[in-house]
């Protein structure tokens, strides 16, 4: 996978030294310790840990080559894999905390709906942050994608709702709608996004679907924000942005594991078509290889 | 509020101390393998939490708490103070050029805040007297330069924007502060990720072109273990002077404050808690140690009182009060008061000590009590005594509440006029100037 090669440098070049020597206390403490770098989080790197502790032990395996090997399957077991599903009209309710890059993978995403010959409106939910329709919309001429708005202040459920009836009237099958980042910890803003969901999922005939943006430069607080997103409207992916530019991304190990949900894309770069679909094993053996 | 779960993962950690005469090497031991643990939870850097138990074990162990009487407090004083250093021994203030104007440059990743920052610091600089100028330099992302310039009308801040090359308008902008005789220029920039090597020579260029006084790193109070990185790339491309945490309010971690100084070897100056543009705090190291671990920060506090009350209405309160002449007007004023300064949230934020109540909850209680106060006559409000139960009735069912609640209302109502007169006895005889609770 094109640009986690830099996520794998930086974790690797740690880990690199640990698989050349035996499999000793000192060697998975080591291992914990690396794990905990990557923000996989405490809890994750001991399970991992563990697993690969008794995975040695019964598989009698002494080779740190073949160490490795386990390891990889035990990130991609943790990782797992659903390939999300677009066909039909669908909508997508994108959410996230403030500045996690909510509005750029909606331009992403857009880019790749036409690529596949769809016909995509975006709706800007953002009514809160100055500017944020604009930005949206200045998106929506690049990727050639019907735009809706409301002023700056509106109700976002709203906007959301007008948005669903111009996609019916424009005959678009991907809506893709944007919403204002919000701090997980803000119980207000919590209870809007449930009210915006229940329209979105009220009004729109076809799938509704519910995704989450990481920011990958997060740390456990990732897992966070993911557990508490997903309990005020159940997530079904996330996209991971800033991949690149981190040596980690570490995070998505402990909220697949943790709270099973699937990551769907990942995005690695500054142009509209750098946001590529997530594959668990080859992440995992990058990582880990 | 940052540091919630830290600050009671590490309390747990001392109570088992604090409940002991005597303290063995292995109890300490022990204690600071829990401390490390919470740290690395909290997203503190790796080394940093390390380094920093290290160096606590190290004191503890030493004299100082084992001949203590109460070594169980006596860590946490060491702690207390470590923590301290950690974050930057003494709160560290923002340097004015002696020529004008002050440039200060703003730099970090994507979605760190920076525009938003910048907004508040325009609005934190013009309230303290000076003439800054906002410059957008983020011709990047779509639609970054109206932000600025929507952020700049809200707090009355003219904004300096320009086409081209980013470095091109930072100079413009600082010839442009120069003839106007703005005293501040704030340069806002384009996010961008520190791998990436072409914009990270664009920010070195820029503070070239426009020698700034302040090189701010903006930073996500949340970012995890790549802090480190990030911190390290950015002090390599431009000449860090301190550094800014946002989204503090975000969550229950902040390990990045406690990282952030011990890696750049730069303050952090500033911490933003909020969407709102008010929502900035100057940073003081010493008094957020306390908040980690859970003693209350009265100072930001008695500040943030300072900064909302009216001090007319402070003294028109201070003498009804005296006179216990305290109204359920007055008591409903003191409710919005407390809705200014953002509600129980925010306050059990920086007074751990309230943690207990459920605060959520109070917030509403707020706005239940304002609903039964509306619902009576004036003469209630000012002689609540003659609110019979017919009126209770009348009173609950305007403001949409049980009588129960109006029931419990008048009670803490009465008992707070209680005491107030007792404390106006105690501090009204010897003529000390009492301040109000709140």
């Amino acid at each position: 996978m094109k640009g986690i090669e830099k996520t794998r440098n930086s974790l690797w070049s740690r880990m690199a030294g640990l698989f050349t020597r035996s499999l000793d206390e000192d060697f998975f403490e080591a291992l914990e310790e690396s794990l905990i770098l990557a923000d996989v989080g405490v809890n994750t790197a001991l399970e991992m840990v563990e697993e690969l502790r008794a995975v040695t032990k019964q598989k009698k395996i002494t080779s740190p080559e073949l160490a490795r090997e386990a390891l990889a399957e035990i990130a991609e077991e943790k990782l797992g894999s659903v390939q999300p599903d677009f066909s039909g009209p669908c909508l997508i309710l994108v959410v996230g905390v403030n500045g996690a890059g909510k509005t750029t993978t909606i331009a992403r995403l857009s880019q790749r709906f036409k690529m596949q010959g769809r016909k995509v409106m975006m709706v800007a939910g953002d009514t809160f942050r100055a500017a944020a329709s604009e930005q949206l919309g200045q998106w929506a001429q690049r990727t050639e994608a019907q735009f809706v708005r409301g002023s700056e202040g509106s109700d976002p459920a709203a906007v959301i709702f007008d948005g669903i009836n111009a996609a019916r009237a424009r005959q678009c099958d991907i809506v893709l709608c944007d919403t204002a980042g919000r701090l997980h910890s803000r119980k207000n803003l919590m209870e809007e996004l449930k009210k915006i969901h229940s329209v979105a999922a009220k009004g729109f005939i076809g799938k509704v679907l519910t995704m989450l943006v990481l920011d990958a430069t997060m740390g456990l607080n990732g897992l966070e924000q993911a557990r508490v997103f997903d309990e005020a409207i159940k997530i079904d992916g996330i996209t991971l942005t800033k991949l690149d530019g981190t040596a980690k991304g570490g995070v998505v190990l402990a909220v697949s594991d943790q709270l099973g949900i699937p990551v769907w894309f990942c995005g690695v770069g500054e142009k509209e078509d750098d946001l590529q679909p997530f594959d668990a094993n080859a992440y995992a053996h990058t990582l880990f290889k | 509020m940052a540091f919630e779960s830290l600050g009671e993962k590490l309390k747990s950690v001392f109570n088992k101390l604090t409940g002991r005469g005597l303290l063995s090497e292995s109890d300490v031991k022990d204690a600071m393998r829990q401390v490390r643990m919470a740290l690395l939870e909290a997203d503190v850097n790796f080394k940093v939490a390390k380094e920093f138990v290290a160096k606590v074990s190290e004191r503890c162990v030493g004299a100082e708490v084992m001949k203590s009487l109460t070594p169980g407090q006596q860590v946490i004083k060491i702690v207390n103070e470590e923590l301290t250093a950690l974050m930057g021994s003494t709160n560290a203030r923002l340097e004015t050029a002696s020529k004008p104007p002050t440039v200060i440059v703003l730099c970090g990743l994507q979605g760190a805040g920076k525009t938003t920052f910048a907004g508040k610091l325009a609005r934190m600089l013009k309230k303290g007297g000076r003439n800054p100028l906002l410059a957008a330099c983020d011709l990047a992302r779509p639609a970054a330069v109206e932000q600025l310039k929507v952020v700049g009308g809200q707090v009355d801040v003219p904004v300096f924007t320009g086409t081209g090359d980013p470095v091109s308008v930072a100079k413009a902008a600082r010839t442009e502060a120069e003839n106007k005789h703005f005293d501040t220029l704030i340069v806002d920039t384009a996010g961008r990720l520190h791998v990436d090597e072409m914009l990270m020579g664009e920010i070195t260029d820029i503070c070239t072109a426009v020698s700034p006084t302040e090189v701010l790193l903006v930073a996500d109070a949340m970012t995890g273990q790549d802090a480190v990185n990030i911190a390290d790339a950015f002090s390599k491309a431009a000449p860090l002077t301190g550094v800014v945490l946002t989204k503090m309010d975000g969550d229950t971690r902040g390990g990045a404050a406690l990282s952030m100084k011990a890696v750049t070897q730069k303050p952090i100056k500033f911490v933003s808690v909020g969407e709102k543009l008010d929502q900035i705090e100057v940073f003081h190291p010493d008094r957020m140690a306390q908040r980690i671990l859970g003693m209350g920060d009265i100072m930001t506090l008695i500040e943030k009182a300072q900064q909302q009350f009216d001090q007319e209405k402070a003294q028109e309160m201070e003498a009804k009060l005296r006179k216990a002449e305290f109204t359920l007007d007055d008591y409903l004023e003191q409710m919005d008061q407390i809705k200014e300064m953002g509600g129980f949230g925010e306050i059990a934020g920086i007074l751990p000590q309230l943690k207990g109540v459920k605060m959520d909850a109070d917030d509403s209680v707020i706005k239940r009590t304002e609903a039964i106060i509306r619902s009576m006559t004036p003469q209630e409000r000012h002689r609540p005594e003659i609110i019979n139960s017919s009126r209770r009735r009348r009173i609950a069912r305007g403001s949409g509440t049980q009588v129960s609640d109006v029931n419990r209302l008048i009670n803490d109502f009465n008992t707070m006029k209680k005491t107030i007169k007792q404390i106006t006895r105690t501090f009204g005889s010897n003529k000390r100037r009492f301040k109000m609770p709140f």
